[in-house]
């Protein structure tokens, strides 16, 4: 078992990816889907933000902005019918997965419109028919259930894969161990995706781990591994095609460590200082991933900026259409608070 | 009638269910080719092979919530414990994940799995392989929980688990596992909920539990010679809790006494006897008595083992002591 360090061979090598994403063969379309999406993510994350502001969510918001090219890379590569368990920064897994800013803007707003029907809020987005299977407040069940769908499509005989998302934070946790191991035993179709944004909540990852580097910790557990820059899109995607390769042709599960950075606080309104400096925040700012792939665009000359810039247009309208339908939606009924406790 | 014990009344149900829908699966340590610690899946390693009879690393809190996944995901794990204690390391996906995650998707998601495994108190097991908990599960949202008495109703309640879309908790108390009772062959299903009068009296009414059932019994055999008419009430399941039955019962006797190898505080019995208090008040003829197991931790040596769990000499106690009030 192998653990790659696609984001150390590119510091060496730099033009050895751009080659090699030459060979892969994708297409416009598909280049224009990846940004198409990381937008939609930046500016549901944005109004969001904005709507906590103005009181229109009532409990915890933790956004994704800085981490797009992650949710956005994998997601490309995985069906309706996969099924992907995220953790509580979960909006970008829940759009990506194909839920409507509509749906993620209600659920928060707390409206029966929402995609979990007001029963769940920022953290707990559910969207089963499309595979989203939920997001979770509590750090690490995400990859015990990922390897437990795993278990499912290969008991039914299916190519369908299990995708958990998950922070550094999950890493140094009992649910980790266990998951890859039984995922390794099993060589289940899953793909272990770890978006290691540098801290736990407040707590910094080269504090909290005795091993620093996720990415090695697969071979450990006799599962293949793969580091990239979770700020490069095309290194996520390419990545993820491999993997969920892997697992679709049931040749077991792989970890993939994508080092990236939340650029807002660990939730929205909450202090963002004592833990990182402003000049830390404001260094990986230069390497937001939708600026990065922009560039990256036009400089290979994938769009023109007209092109890019009319996504952008469409997207805000989309998204300011979607808030304004959640706070016109109608809130759910009080008296249907005992439904589905059980089947 | 034929007779089966009880662990094989379940088997039988299981292996009937497994041959039926491929999607069912079980879980555990020395579950496959062994055939589990307690005889639970002898036999059926050999019919469905190592995918659904998957033998587990001691990783509880992994395969619990591998099941929760799997069970999310269209297939229905049985995870078999071998002795319940075990269950603790994976409270926290049982609480946070499985039993809420039907109401938090708004019921498009469904929980099928089975949490079962070995309870109860005696061969100086000691306080790791002793525990029941079944009062921590029924007091959240989210469990159907069964602590069948006998082998027909371990081999009804398991296969009305094994068709459901809930977890369930199914509770097997070590000391009838190996019971013998006429059990219905074929297809044999109990719901939840519906209590079993094991004895009807009218003198009292006695609620009692798993291994409690039969000491139960036995006390009022006993007492019967002395013409004492006590009524017995087996809820089969703690949740749902067939509140119906026993309300009934106390309308007829007037006095009630719940009988739990469980810890007091909190427990089965007060539940039970603040809802016969609300809506049977003015039916009691007598302080409600509630006997237990000790709240302590289980001892190992043999007589402090004996001190801890109600025996048939204290039940027998006990309803004289309720029949004297």
């Amino acid at each position: 078992m192998l653990h790659q360090d696609v984001q150390a061979e590119t510091k060496a090598r730099p033009n050895a990816r751009k080659q090699g994403s030459e060979e892969a063969g994708r297409t416009t379309e598909e280049l224009h889907a990846l940004y198409r999406q990381m937008i939609v993510i930046r500016y549901t994350e944005e109004q969001l933000a904005r709507s906590h502001q103005m009181g229109l969510i009532h409990g915890a918001c933790h956004t994704y902005v800085g981490e797009e090219a992650i949710a956005s890379g994998v997601c490309a590569h995985l069906r309706a019918d996969d099924a992907v368990f995220s953790t509580h920064r979960g909006h970008g897994h829940a759009l990506a997965k194909g839920v409507s800013p509509r749906e993620v803007i209600a659920e928060l707003f707390g409206r029966v419109t929402g995609c979990s029907q007001g029963r769940g809020g920022s953290m707990h987005l559910f969207k089963p028919e499309i595979g989203l299977m939920g997001t979770s407040g509590i750090v690490g069940p995400c990859i015990l259930q990922a390897a437990g769908a795993g278990y499912s499509f290969k008991l039914l005989r299916s190519d369908k894969v299990g995708v958990a998302f998950f922070g550094d934070g999950a890493v140094n946790n009992g649910a980790f161990h266990e998951g890859l191991n039984l995922a390794s035993i099993w060589k289940l179709p899953a793909l272990f995706v770890c978006e290691n944004n540098q801290y736990a909540t407040e707590v910094p990852f080269a504090y909290a781990a005795g091993n620093p580097n996720v990415g090695n910790r697969g071979p450990i557990y006799g599962m293949e591994s793969v580091t990239v820059d979770g700020n490069d899109v095309l290194a996520v995607y390419e990545a993820a095609r491999e993997a969920v390769a892997r697992a679709r042709a049931g040749e077991g599960p792989t970890l993939l460590e994508c080092r990236t950075y939340r650029t807002r606080a660990h939730s929205e309104g909450m202090r963002d200082a004592g833990y990182r400096t402003q000049e830390e925040v404001e260094e990986w700012k230069t390497r937001d991933p939708i600026k990065r792939f922009h560039q990256w665009l036009l400089e290979n000359q994938e769009a023109d900026a007209e092109t890019l810039a009319a996504i952008d247009a469409e997207i805000k309208a989309t998204v300011e259409e979607a808030a304004e339908f959640a706070r016109n939606s109608p809130w759910p009924e009080p008296d249907t608070v005992s439904d589905h406790i059980f089947s | 009638m034929r007779e089966l014990t009880y662990v094989d009344a379940t088997r039988e149900a299981l292996d009937r269910a497994m041959a039926r829908d491929p999607s069912i699966f079980v879980v555990g340590e020395g579950i496959g080719a062994r055939g589990g610690n307690f005889n639970t899946t002898s036999g059926l390693y050999t019919k469905y092979g190592p995918e659904r009879l998957c033998d587990t690393p001691i990783s509880e809190r992994g395969f619990v919530g591998m099941c929760a996944g799997a069970a999310m995901t269209g297939t229905r794990p049985v995870v078999d414990f071998m002795f319940i204690d075990f269950i603790l390391d994976a409270f926290g996906e049982l609480v946070n994940q499985v039993a809420k995650m039907q109401y938090m998707s708004s019921g498009r998601l469904k929980m099928p799995i089975i949490l079962r495994g070995a309870i109860g108190i005696g061969h100086s097991a000691a306080t790791h392989h002793s525990g029941s908990y079944y009062p921590i599960f029924a007091h959240l949202p989210g469990f159907r929980v069964a602590v069948p008495a006998i082998p027909s109703d371990a081999k009804g309640l398991f296969t009305t688990a094994l068709h459901g879309d809930d977890p369930v908790l199914f509770l097997e108390h070590k000391s009838i596992l190996f019971n013998r009772g006429e059990v219905p062959e074929g297809d044999y299903a109990i719901p939840f909920g519906q209590a079993r009068i094991a004895r009807a009296g009218a003198d009292c009414t006695l609620v009692a539990i798993g291994s409690m059932v039969g000491k139960t019994l036995a006390a009022c055999d006993k007492l019967a010679e002395e013409g004492v008419s006590a009524e017995v009430i087996d809820p089969r399941t703690i949740a749902p809790l067939d509140m119906a039955t026993i309300l009934e019962s106390v309308h007829k006797t007037g006095r009630l006494l719940i009988v739990d190898e469980t810890f007091q505080p909190c427990g089965v019995g007060a539940e039970i006897a603040a809802q016969v208090i609300d809506q049977g008040f003015d039916d009691l003829d007598a302080p409600i008595h509630r006997l237990n197991g000790a709240h302590v931790p289980t001892p190992y040596s043999p007589p402090l083992e004996n001190a801890i769990v109600p025996q048939e000499s204290d039940i027998e106690q006990s309803i004289r002591d309720l029949l004297a009030e």
